[in-house]
């Protein structure tokens, strides 16, 4: 696959975040306003004014850059709404870094919104063109369950033991969010209550699940080498990749369900960019889709982290665990945060600001180097997915 | 001849052996036996009235009469393409002021070439059927829904299904159309204003007198000039049990078919037809039939089963589909009749499905057919202008699949989805020959799904959304390899 990236060329230099959760009190204006402001807030001498362009990232709650200039008054700027279902987010940051790689313009910000609770749903909705008819009706956790008894046969992995591993990255992604201020669900979940949660589709349990959430989270972008006026402590992006499938999995009777090939490829680019060898080692956190918890399960192989068959020992042996080898998901992940489709991608991305500007509290992780943010939308067999690789370091 | 009132009889019976060149009449068939049986007994249990004995078959919360008529119509083509001509008789139409037969016609995956009409929707609407596909070499598909209030008569005496008869001449006639007569009276009995859910019944004796004169005129006159004594096999179906009853009670105990009362009950517009395929089902060559449908007035027709019988296929008669079937319980069979409306999940209300789109996709939605590559054989489903495998663009030729049986390669369970009977089950499957697809299970027991499991398709009813019925298929599981 062919990308030039653009390593070292952008740094972030502020970001906000609001609380993921049910926020009844506030629409998607309250939290674009107020993730915006926290945003530009943590920039001092930075005016909305002196922002040159804006990506706003939402699946559903809104359409056009006016969803962001009208609630926060922004003049006769360029604003670019953008979607890429679960991606959203990631996908706003991508293109606004992008436009100031190329020198279009000094600075720009990506937004990420998404208010999923007034709708009243269980669950996600994804509105539909008008169509035939004949359009698969699976849910979300439908579409992944069909991971777990895949991956169990293929491995021979025990469904017992299959249990316990995706038992495990539920437990380990709540103990996280438990430390995390800004998480909708705050309190670590006892491995039995998990185990022994309610099934929703296959072996899915209720907290195999992520959440469904509202929230919002910004980033300001600018020249690597104007960072240092915005802040002494910039993160600096290395690699931006992003797929999109042929959706060949449904109709390729050689597809496994064991797999995100769209995962593969795009990790494969973001580690060229980088320069990345081994990501094993070399990457020191990884905020990833954990959508549910066998999805979590294959992205730690489809990203490189666990080889071909071994993932499942890695989580049970806790090597990605807040004190692993490498922590993923240390805020929490969607688990712990809920799923608001806009502004996951812009979240994890705060995770790796905190992280490497060592503001993240006691979810500090000991001198990270490289952080790496994931996410993926669609099913399995037919999916985006989003990977970038952020460092604290400009090389 | 034609004799007074609407009598009529083969040409040229004056005894001599007619050339099989001159038969006209039935020559092949098929029945569709919904999967679910809801036991007799339940409704009592739950109401402390009603109820019965034995069981009667179910149409699925995702089966409706257009539905289950393409399921008795892809089984009566024997491998005989699409009818020029058929006509379809129920007494709950899923559409009013559009024609239903046209979604049959569409399901058979035939070209558009041919007529497809419906008929009426009351029981005699059969007749009609039968009659107009006899003198076209068409096809007649019968099939019903039939219930009433909760605790009615109706409820529990009646039952679902269809069944489908193509007609045609010469030596492929399998039952032969020896004789017909009719009479025809208007009084009240049953009836129905449409919209309303149930039918409304007179006192039972009122109608029972009111039928057995009428069908003993068109019994005498279709044996008379069938010249007959009496018939191998006599089928007497009406909406009037007691008059049925009592009719047939006058035939030799040999000669009375089995009505089906017991495992299926009185399927209204088809029922006549599925005692007719159960009799053909067993029928030897030379047995004579008498076939009587008493609604509104009596059709009497004597049928002459021929050596074709022994065309017929085996192992999806209307026995063996009998033999195969689940219980539903009676509140899923009420919420399924729509009489219970229940909490639906918190889930968006399905869409209606979109003329313009559907219109396109007829030959995928209706007819099931994907795409095979020229370029590489590869089998795409749906079918695909880009191929999946090699990318070929707009090199590729149809591919019907809707009669291939395929193989369970993964599934799941999925409780969150929405459904009149969940937990949803969701497979993904092989086609014999190729092609990979991901669908719903229809009939099925959740727990006893597996991967390898083999299924077939079968065409549903989705989901009914702004006065749209959304039809399409779904996979269920084969009953019987044959």
């Amino acid at each position: 696959m062919a990308s030039n990236g653009i390593r070292d060329k952008v740094a972030i230099v502020g970001m906000g975040c609001t609380p993921f959760g049910e926020h009844w009190d506030r629409s998607v204006d309250d939290l674009l306003i107020d993730a915006v402001t926290e945003c530009i807030g943590s920039v001092p001498g930075v005016e909305k004014d002196d922002i040159d362009a804006f990506w706003l990232g939402t699946m559903g709650s809104g359409s056009s850059g006016l969803t962001l200039s009208r609630p926060l008054k922004i003049g006769y700027k360029p604003v670019t709404r953008v979607e890429n279902y679960c991606a959203t987010g990631s996908e706003s940051f991508r293109n606004a870094a992008y436009a100031v790689a190329s020198g279009a313009y000094d600075c720009v910000m990506a937004v990420g919104v998404e208010k999923l609770k007034d709708s009243g749903f269980s669950g996600l909705v994804i509105p539909t063109p008008a169509n035939d008819g004949t359009e698969s009706e699976l849910t979300a956790p439908a579409m992944f369950s069909l991971l777990a008894p895949s991956y169990s046969k293929k491995y021979g992995v025990d469904a017992d033991v299959m249990k316990e591993v995706m038992t495990h990255i539920a437990w380990k992604n709540h103990a996280n969010g438990a430390k995390n201020p800004r998480a909708q669900f705050r309190t670590e979940v006892a491995k039995e209550t998990i185990a022994c949660s309610p099934l929703v589709a296959g072996q899915l349990g209720i907290f195999d699940c992520s959440g469904v959430s509202d929230g919002a989270a910004a980033a300001l972008i600018v020249r690597a080498e104007d960072a240092h006026r915005y802040t002494d402590r910039p993160i600096y992006i290395k690699a931006l990749s992003f797929v999109a499938g042929p959706a060949e999995g449904p109709l390729d009777p050689a597809y496994d369900y064991t797999t995100f090939t769209e995962v593969v490829r795009c990790a494969e680019d973001a580690y060229a960019q980088a320069g990345v060898k081994d990501p094993r080692t070399e990457i020191s956190m990884a905020e990833v889709h954990d959508c549910f918890t066998p999805t979590e399960l294959v992205l730690m192989e489809d990203l490189g982290f666990s080889e071909r068959g071994q993932g499942w020992k890695d989580v049970l042996e806790g090597f990605f665990d807040l004190g692993g080898g490498l922590p993923v998901n240390p805020d929490g992940g969607l688990k712990s945060f809920g799923h608001p489709i806009g502004a996951s991608g812009l979240r994890m991305l705060f995770e790796m600001w905190l992280q490497l500007r060592g503001e993240a509290g006691e979810r500090q992780l000991a001198s990270p180097r490289l952080g790496m943010t994931h996410n993926l939308g669609g099913a399995p067999g037919a999916c985006v997915s989003f990977a970038s690789i952020v460092g604290a370091e400009r090389d | 001849m034609r004799a007074q009132r609407g009598d009529t009889a083969a040409p040229d019976r004056t005894g001599a052996i007619m050339s099989s060149n001159d038969r006209r009449g039935i020559v092949s068939y098929g029945a569709y036996v919904p999967f679910h049986r809801l036991d007799r007994t339940a409704i009592r249990a739950s109401l402390g009235q009603g109820g019965g004995t034995g069981t009667r078959t179910v149409a699925a919360y995702d089966e409706d009469s257009t539905s289950m008529g393409v399921e008795a119509a892809r089984r009566a083509l024997w491998g005989a393409p699409t009818p020029g001509s058929l006509y379809f008789a129920t007494t709950a139409p899923a559409y009013a002021d559009k024609t239903n037969a046209t979604a049959i016609h569409a399901a058979l995956g035939g070209s558009r070439e041919g007529f497809a009409t419906d008929l009426g929707a009351a029981v005699r609407g059969a007749s009609g059927a039968l009659r107009a596909a006899a003198a076209t070499g068409g096809m007649a598909v019968l099939s019903d829904i039939r219930t009433g209030r909760p605790g009615s008569a109706d409820e529990v005496a009646g039952g679902d299904g269809a069944v489908a008869f193509a007609f045609g001449t010469g030596e492929q006639v399998l039952a032969e159309i020896v004789a017909q007569a009719s009479v025809s009276a208007e009084f009240l009995d049953r009836w129905r204003v449409p919209g309303e859910s149930y039918s409304r019944v007179w006192e039972e004796r009122f109608g029972a007198q009111a039928y057995l004169p009428l069908i003993t005129d068109a019994v005498t006159r279709a044996l008379k000039s069938a010249q007959l004594e009496a018939a191998t096999h006599v089928i007497v179906s009406s909406p009037q049990a007691r008059a049925a009853r009592a009719a047939l009670g006058a035939f030799p105990k040999s000669s009375r078919a089995d009505g089906l009362e017991n495992e299926v009950g009185f399927a209204g517009a088809a029922h006549a037809g599925l005692v007719l395929a159960d009799v053909l089902d067993r029928a030897a060559p030379g047995d004579t039939v008498l076939l009587v449908v008493a609604a509104d007035g009596a059709d009497a027709t004597v049928l002459r089963v021929t050596d074709a019988i022994t065309r017929r296929p085996t192992g999806d008669g209307v026995r063996d589909q009998l033999a195969a079937s689940r219980a539903v319980s009676y509140p899923d069979f009420l919420t399924w009749r729509g009489f219970l409306d229940r909490e639906p999940p918190r889930r968006p209300d399905p869409e209606r499905p979109a003329g313009p789109p559907a219109a396109r996709s007829l030959r995928w939605k209706y007819a099931f057919e994907g795409s095979r590559c020229l370029e590489c054989s590869t089998v795409n489903v749906p079918p695909q202008r880009v191929c999946v495998h090699c990318g070929a663009v707009d090199r590729a030729e149809p591919v019907p699949l809707a009669a291939k049986r395929a193989t369970v390669a993964t599934f799941t369970i999925d409780k969150l989805a929405f459904s009149l009977a969940p937990p949803v089950v969701d497979v993904v499957i092989d086609f014999d020959g190729g092609g990979r697809y991901g669908c719903q299970l229809a009939d099925v027991d959740p727990g006893a799904v597996a991967i390898g499991d083999r299924v077939e398709m079968t065409f549903r009813r989705f989901h009914t959304a702004g006065g749209v019925h959304n039809y399409f298929w779904k996979a269920r599981p084969v009953r019987k390899e044959h």
